[in-house]
């Protein structure tokens, strides 16, 4: 069966500047196959919803390590719906406690990967998962 | 003859192959490349260089700048602190100055490290989560009060507003009393290092070099005791770097400022002193001690022979090392307790001056007060009990030692020249090949260590089969106290002089349009309680913002 590559945008909101993982992370897709655009660091939560729209991603990635993780997705989340994307997949990655995954999870964010995730289970996961 | 799997553990093998030999041992190579035999004798040394016989205190400073190093003054504990705001930051500096802490090290939120006031938008839940909020002058004055400056150095881990915090510093110990001749601290203020790892660049590349060198030229006249930059190693081997190369960019950074200092005019013994580095501790234990003793080495050198300083001091590599971050691991924090020793054991046979270490829960949460007394008792038991103090370079004319330090300076060497084919450091930076070349080795490493090919304690090997909830202690983020820091900015803003404000950062604005020094006006400004923000918004008008170029990672597989 041929698909058509999964396009991946990931970004970096915020002004954390930890981008060790998202590069790694864009390194493992892009061989996974799949087509990825980087942000870059500090990116506002409206210039992700452009880019996501802009660049007609099937996956919207967000890296936070410095613990913002929740304000920050939820603005995206909010301008995520407004840029009528709700039927995307959201992912998130970084240092992010128990008791917030769930949080994340309920506000549309159906890939939680804490700190310590290894780049195949986000492979797979974006694989499953993209419809 | 018997091939056994080949070692691999972390801070060693990069890309070793199991391959026949007459021994039954497998090949073992370390990060930097080099390959380790299981036996060295002089004859190692003397094929690999030569035996340095130099004592330390003396030029090339292999074995240490001072002569009895720790027998006259173990070194400076210094724990990266700080989070909320200045009152709560104070409590927890002299928590640690109680529990035997010789100096201070300060975290500041990301909004100030970033150059945004507390009630920007970009500073939104931000505002004191990973270190200390500071908008004006008034915050140093609550966070250093009643800690004496001359007893307690303080070192500033500030980049992107570092000219600003500088100016702040001296500007609070000034108005206490310090005579600033006199006045010994330091600030990180290596900006180059923050567009490879680390991310908190303001401006373009070139006007983040001229304020690195705008801050050297004003210390050398001002506060000639002040270390105004600390060249950072430690984070770009965070972000991936062999230990080599860690130390190889850091050299070619510190020199660029240099060669930025020195076109202003300023003769090479003036700052070279000043001058110090930062550098990592995980991996390897002989991998890192020979790295610290071959850069020493070679940083004489250069500063000594190459750009022809006369003082001996001025070839001196001053350094904090410690940290080791990266090293450590979300899975089975307790052990992190034990890698923390072991870093602290590094940095002490490499002769670090300054020594701070990252606490075991780290990785997920601001230290506790608990989590950072066990990194320093941790370090005062190697003075303690361990014999870490009692003789110098301890582990000098170990013909591994040796022989490792003589191959290590090879090695830093050869990754300069590297960078000098690439058009220097500051172009190289600019055009994002660092980073993207640092960038790759992490995800080599991330590879080998999903694949087991990297052996990491707890994470691919000697797992927990079932996994435990960790003993962790989250800090809580502090809405309240975020909304407290807004309140205190507006008052601040509102009983300031604001003429007075407006006018000091008019002459800030025109001192960088002519390309002038603009530290005079940035201590005028600070004086005035210009906050952080303005006094960066000042700037960006002149100088714009930096643009990273993620080019190199919007790519099509």
């Amino acid at each position: 069966m041929s698909e058509r590559k999964i396009k991946v945008l990931l970004a970096k909101p915020g002004l954390d500047g930890h981008d060790v993982g998202a590069k790694v992370v864009v390194q493992a897709l892009l061989d996974a196959g799949f087509e990825v655009t980087y942000t870059g660091l500090r990116q506002t939560p409206e210039a992700i919803a452009k880019a996501a729209k802009a660049t007609n991603a099937d996956v919207v990635g967000l890296s936070i390590l410095s613990g913002t993780h929740l304000p920050l997705c939820r603005r995206v989340r909010d301008l995520l719906l407004d840029h009528g994307l709700h039927d995307k997949l959201w992912i998130v990655g970084g240092n992010i406690p128990e008791n917030d995954r769930m949080v994340l999870r309920q506000l549309g964010y159906r890939g939680v990967f804490p700190t310590g995730s290894r780049t195949e289970e986000i492979v797979t996961f974006i694989r499953e998962n993209v419809k | 003859m018997t091939i056994t799997p080949t070692r691999q553990s972390e801070g060693g093998p990069r890309q070793s192959k199991p391959r026949a030999s007459t021994e039954s041992v497998s090949r073992v190579v370390n990060e930097s490349g080099i390959e380790i035999k299981p036996l060295y004798t002089a004859q190692d040394v003397l094929a690999t260089g030569s035996l340095d016989t130099s004592s330390p205190g003396e030029p090339p400073f292999t074995r240490g700048i001072h002569p009895l190093m720790y027998r006259h003054r173990p070194w400076t504990m210094r724990q990266y602190t700080g989070f909320a705001n200045a009152a709560d930051t104070n409590q927890r500096f002299k928590y640690l100055i109680a529990n035997g802490q010789t100096g201070l090290n300060v975290a500041f939120d990301l909004a100030t490290q970033c150059g945004y006031d507390s009630d920007a938008p970009e500073a939104m839940g931000e505002v004191g989560r990973v270190g200390m909020a500071v908008d004006t002058l008034r915050d140093f004055e609550i966070a250093f009060d009643g800690i004496d400056l001359d007893a307690i150095t303080v070192s500033l881990t500030i980049n992107g507003a570092a000219a600003i915090l500088i100016a702040m510093y001296l500007a609070m110990a000034e108005k206490r009393g310090y005579d600033l001749a006199r006045l010994r601290g330091t600030a990180q203020n290596d900006i180059l290092k923050e567009f490879i790892g680390r991310g908190t660049w303001v401006f373009p590349v070139d006007p983040s070099v001229k304020l690195v060198a705008d801050t050297i030229e004003y210390c050398a006249q001002v506060a000639p005791k002040y270390s105004p930059v600390s060249v950072c190693g430690y984070h770009i081997r965070e972000s991936g770097a062999m230990p080599a190369e860690e130390m190889a960019y850091a050299f070619c950074i510190a020199k660029a400022y240099a060669d930025t200092a020195l076109a202003r005019g300023l003769d090479i013994d003036d700052f070279a002193g000043r001058l110090s580095f930062n550098f990592n501790v995980f991996g390897n234990l002989f991998e890192q001690v020979a790295k610290f003793r071959a850069g020493r080495r070679l940083w004489a050198k250069i500063i000594l022979e190459q750009y022809g300083a006369k003082q001996p001091a001025s070839g001196w590599m001053r350094m904090i090392a410690g940290g080791g971050g990266f090293g450590l691991t979300i899975e089975q924090p307790e052990n992190n307790i034990m890698r923390g020793a072991y870093y602290a054991l590094i940095a002490a046979l490499g002769g670090a001056q300054t020594m701070a270490l990252c606490c075991y829960d780290e990785a997920y949460t601001i230290p506790t007060p608990k989590a950072q007394r066990i990194s320093l008792r941790t370090m005062q038991l190697l003075i303690e009990e361990m014999g870490l103090t009692d003789t110098v370079d301890p582990l000098g004319g170990s013909y591994y030692v040796e022989t490792l330090t003589n191959q290590m300076e090879q090695k830093i060497v050869e990754v300069m020249q590297w960078v000098d084919t690439r058009g220097g450091i500051v172009k190289a930076v600019a055009d994002g090949i660092i980073q993207k070349r640092v960038s790759e080795y992490a995800y080599q490493r991330q590879r080998a260590l999903e694949t087991g090919a990297l052996r990491k304690v707890g994470v691919n090997c000697y797992t927990e089969s079932e996994e435990e909830n960790p003993n962790v202690e989250l800090h809580p983020y502090d809405e309240l106290g975020a909304m407290e820091q807004i309140d205190s900015l507006r008052r601040v803003k509102a009983e300031r002089d604001n003429d007075g404000v407006e006018q000091a950062l008019s002459a800030l604005r025109a001192d960088a349009a002519a390309g002038r020094n603009v530290m005079p006006a940035l201590m005028q400004a600070v004086k005035s309680y210009a906050s952080v923000g303005e006094m960066t918004k000042a700037l960006v008008e002149v100088y714009g913002r930096f643009k990273e170029p993620t080019q190199l990672w919007r790519m099509v597989a």
